[in-house]
C-alpha cells in the first residue's frame, strides 16, 4: 500500500466575506500525479497555497506524511523546504543568476556548502534540460527557460511533494511544450505532484487522479479515464466540453 | 580646507542616515502595526516636518539642558544623521514596495524565514533600485552641510567667511567660488553614483530614473 | 516658570516671527511660479540656445546650497555695489531658487502629459503656443500638484535659512528670545512644534485641494 504523502481535511478559506474554499478534503499518495482542473477563480490556486501555508486556511487540517502542518506552532519554514512550489509567474529571484536561484535555497536554508550545492544544482539543471543558461540572469531567459529553472529550484530542495500552480498559463504557446515535457518526465520518475492546470492533454495522459473543482468544492474525483469519458456531474461535462 | 570638512560631514551624515534609515524602512514595510505607527512613522514625520536649521539648534542646545556635553560636531551629526535617516527610510521604503510580491512568496516557498528572505532576496534588489533616489539624497545632504555653519563648525561656508573677513576681499567672488565648489562636488558625486548604478545593474532589467527632491 | 507657561509666554513673539516666515514663503513661491513656468517651457520646447540657458540656470540653483545663494545675494553683492535689505535678499534668493525646482516639476508634468495631446492639438490647427496654453498647461497644472505642494512645504522650511542673513523670521526671533533668558532648548522645542503644526495643516489642505481638482479617471 503506497504511503500517503499529503492529507487535506475539510479545508475552508475566505477572503473578506467571500468563501473561496468551502470544505475540501483529499489525499495524495507517494509517486502519484494529481491534477486539479476546473473553471478559473474557483479556488484552485488558493488551495495549493493553503497547503504550504503561503495563505493560511481558516478551517481544516493538513498533514504532510505524519506531521500535521496546519498547526500554528510548527516551524513552517522547515516544512516549506520539503514542499516544492512552482508559480504561474515563475518568481525567479531577479538579482541572481539561474544557478544562484537554484543554489540559494540549498545554501541559505539547508546550510549546504557551496561546492556541494553547486553539484546538486547542476544535476537539477540537467534534469530540466538546461545547461549554460545557468549563468544567465532570469531577465535574459525565455519564459519557458525561466519556468524550467523554477522547477529546478523546487527540485533541488529534494521535496517530498511538488505543487504546480498553473505552470504554463503565463507562457507563450510555443514554449509550453518544453515545460510540459519536464513535468511528464518528473511524473514518470515517480515524483509526487499536485498540478493545477488547463492543459487537458497533460491531465489526460499523465495524471493518476483528477480532481474537478468548481465553486470552492471538489465536485468529482477519479482516474482520467472516468472523468474524461464518463463524467458524473453536468457541470463537469459542461466544463470539459468547453475546453476539449 | 573647508571643502574636506564639508565632504567628511556629508559622508558622516549619510552614513548614519543609512544605518538607521534601512532598518526604519524594513520596519515600516514589514513591521506590525505597533512598530509602524508608534515608532517608525512618528520619527520619520518629526524629522521631515522640521527645518534642518531648527533641528541643529534643537540638538545642540538640547544637549546642554540635559547636561550632556555635545560638541557642535556631535550635535550636527546626530541632528543631520537622523534627519537623513528619515528621508532615506522613505527612499528604501519605496524601493522595497516596488519589488514584485512574488519574490517574497518564492523565497518563503523554499523555506526561507522572513528575515532570510528580506536579507537575501528583497534587500539586494531594493538597494539597487534605490540608487537614483539615494543619489538625490546625497546632493541634498551635501548642500545641507552648509547649515552647520550656524553651529560654528568650520566647513566650507565658514572658511569662506573667514577669507572675506581676513582679506577684506571681494565677497562676491569668494562666495561664488564656494558655490562652484559645492556644484562640482555634487556633480561628480552624482556621476559616481550613476556609474555605480550601471555597474551593479541587474542584467536585463530596466530601472527608471525619477528626478525628485527629497 | 515651567515649560508650558514659558511656551505660552513667548508664543506671541514667535507667532509674529512665523508670519514673517510665511510671508517669505508665499512671496518666494509666487516668484518661483512666475519664473518657473517659462523656464520649464524653455527646457521642453525651446531651441538649443534657450535650452542651454535655462538648463544652466536650473543646474546652478539646484546644485548649490541655499545658504550660499543667500550669502552671495546679501554679503556678496554689496562688494559690487548692490545692496539689498535682508528681507528683499531673502525673497529674491528663495524665489530664484524655487523657480529652478518648480521648473523641473513643471517639466516633469509636461512630459507626463501624453504626446498625443500635442499632436492632436496641432492637427486641428492650433499653433504651438495655443496648444501649450489650452491643452498642455491645464493638464500639467493638475498633474503637478503633488510635487508643487511638496515644494511649498520645503520652501517654508527653507525660510529658516533666512535667519543667517538677519531676516526676522521665526528662528531669528527664537534666538533673540533665547539670548535674553537662556532657555534656548525650550524655545526651539516650541519653534519645532510650530513648524510641525503648520506643515501638518498645509499638508492636509493641499491634500484635499489635490483631491478636488483631480482629472476624473487619470
Amino acid at each position: 500500500m503506497a504511503q500517503t504523502i499529503l492529507k487535506v481535511e475539510n479545508l475552508h478559506k475566505s477572503y473578506g466575506k467571500t468563501e473561496v474554499i468551502k470544505g475540501v478534503s483529499f489525499e495524495v499518495k507517494k509517486g502519484e500525479t494529481k491534477v486539479i482542473i476546473g473553471p478559473s477563480g474557483t479556488g484552485k490556486s488558493t488551495l495549493l497555497r493553503c497547503i504550504n501555508q503561503l495563505d493560511s486556511p481558516d478551517k481544516g487540517r493538513v498533514w504532510l506524511e505524519d506531521v500535521e502542518i496546519s498547526k500554528s506552532h510548527i516551524d513552517i519554514n522547515q516544512i516549506r523546504a520539503s514542499i516544492g512550489f512552482v508559480f504561474q509567474s515563475f518568481n525567479l529571484f531577479t538579482h541572481l543568476t539561474a544557478l544562484d536561484n537554484v543554489r540559494i535555497g540549498l545554501m541559505r536554508v539547508k546550510g549546504i556548502k557551496e561546492e556541494e550545492a553547486t553539484k546538486i544544482a547542476v544535476e537539477e539543471f540537467k534534469r530540466v534540460g538546461l545547461g549554460d543558461e545557468m549563468h544567465h540572469y532570469p531577465a535574459q531567459l525565455s519564459g519557458g527557460q525561466q519556468q524550467r529553472v523554477s522547477i529546478a529550484r523546487a527540485l533541488a530542495m529534494n521535496p517530498k511533494l511538488i505543487l504546480f500552480d498553473e505552470p504554463t498559463s503565463a507562457l507563450d504557446p510555443e514554449l509550453i511544450g518544453e515545460v510540459l515535457e519536464v513535468m511528464i518526465n518528473l511524473a514518470k520518475e515517480g515524483t509526487t505532484m499536485i498540478v493545477v492546470t488547463h492543459e487537458m492533454g497533460f491531465a489526460r495522459s499523465v495524471a493518476n487522479d483528477i480532481i474537478f473543482m468548481d465553486d470552492g468544492i471538489i465536485l468529482e474525483e477519479g482516474p482520467p479515464g472516468d472523468i474524461f469519458k464518463k463524467p458524473k456531474h453536468k457541470r463537469t461535462a459542461k466544463f470539459l466540453s468547453k475546453i476539449t | 580646507m573647508g571643502t574636506l570638512i564639508s565632504i567628511e560631514l556629508a559622508i558622516a551624515f549619510l552614513g548614519l542616515g543609512f544605518v538607521v534609515g534601512l532598518p526604519l524602512a524594513v520596519g515600516e514595510v514589514y513591521g506590525n502595526k505597533f512598530v509602524k505607527n508608534l515608532t517608525v512613522l512618528p520619527i520619520v514625520e518629526f524629522f521631515r516636518s522640521i527645518p534642518a536649521l531648527v533641528l541643529l539648534f534643537l540638538f545642540y542646545f538640547g544637549a546642554s539642558s540635559l547636561n550632556l556635553n555635545f560638541s557642535p560636531f556631535i550635535a550636527a551629526l546626530l541632528a543631520m544623521g537622523f534627519r537623513s535617516a528619515a528621508y532615506q527610510s522613505q527612499i528604501f521604503r519605496g524601493a522595497i514596495k516596488s519589488i514584485d510580491v512574488g519574490q517574497m512568496q518564492a523565497a518563503r516557498s523554499i523555506g526561507m524565514s522572513r528575515f532570510k528572505a528580506i536579507r537575501y532576496i528583497i534587500l539586494p534588489q531594493a538597494l539597487r533600485i534605490s540608487i537614483p533616489g539615494w543619489s538625490n539624497e546625497y546632493a541634498c545632504v551635501l548642500k545641507d552641510t552648509s547649515l552647520v555653519y550656524a553651529l560654528g563648525i568650520t566647513e566650507l561656508m565658514r572658511q569662506g567667511r573667514y577669507i572675506v573677513a581676513r582679506t577684506f576681499g571681494n565677497a562676491i567672488l569668494v562666495y561664488v567660488v564656494c558655490a562652484l565648489i559645492y556644484f562640482l562636488v555634487v556633480h561628480f558625486g552624482v556621476k559616481l553614483l550613476d556609474f555605480l548604478e550601471e555597474r551593479y545593474k541587474i542584467p536585463g532589467y530596466e530601472i527608471k530614473k525619477v528626478t525628485t527632491r527629497a | 516658570m515651567n515649560f508650558f507657561e514659558f511656551a505660552w509666554s513667548i508664543s506671541p513673539k514667535l507667532l509674529r516671527g512665523s508670519l514673517i516666515s510665511l510671508e517669505l514663503t508665499v512671496l518666494a513661491i509666487s516668484i518661483g511660479f512666475i519664473l518657473g513656468i517659462p523656464l520649464s517651457l524653455g527646457r521642453v520646447y525651446g531651441n538649443k540656445i534657450i535650452y542651454t540657458i535655462t538648463t544652466i540656470y536650473i543646474e546652478a540653483f539646484r546644485g548649490t546650497p541655499m545658504l550660499t545663494q543667500l550669502f552671495i545675494l546679501y554679503f556678496g553683492l554689496p562688494s559690487i555695489g548692490i545692496m539689498f535689505p535682508p528681507f528683499t535678499a531673502a525673497v529674491i534668493g528663495l524665489g530664484l531658487n524655487s523657480a529652478a525646482y518648480q521648473a523641473e516639476y513643471f517639466r516633469g508634468a509636461i512630459q507626463a502629459v501624453k504626446g498625443g495631446q500635442m499632436v492632436a492639438a496641432r492637427s486641428i490647427g492650433m499653433s504651438k503656443i495655443k496648444a501649450i496654453r489650452y491643452i498642455i498647461l491645464p493638464q500639467m497644472f493638475r498633474l503637478v500638484i503633488p510635487s508643487w505642494s511638496n515644494e511649498l512645504i520645503l520652501l517654508l522650511k527653507a525660510s529658516s535659512i533666512a535667519y543667517m542673513i538677519q531676516v526676522s523670521e521665526l528662528v531669528s526671533v527664537g534666538r533673540q528670545i533665547a539670548s535674553r533668558n537662556f532657555r534656548t532648548f525650550e524655545v526651539f522645542l516650541v519653534i519645532a512644534f510650530i513648524y510641525f503644526v503648520i506643515v501638518e495643516i498645509l499638508n492636509r489642505i493641499l491634500h484635499s485641494v489635490e483631491k478636488k481638482i483631480k482629472i476624473p479617471g487619470l
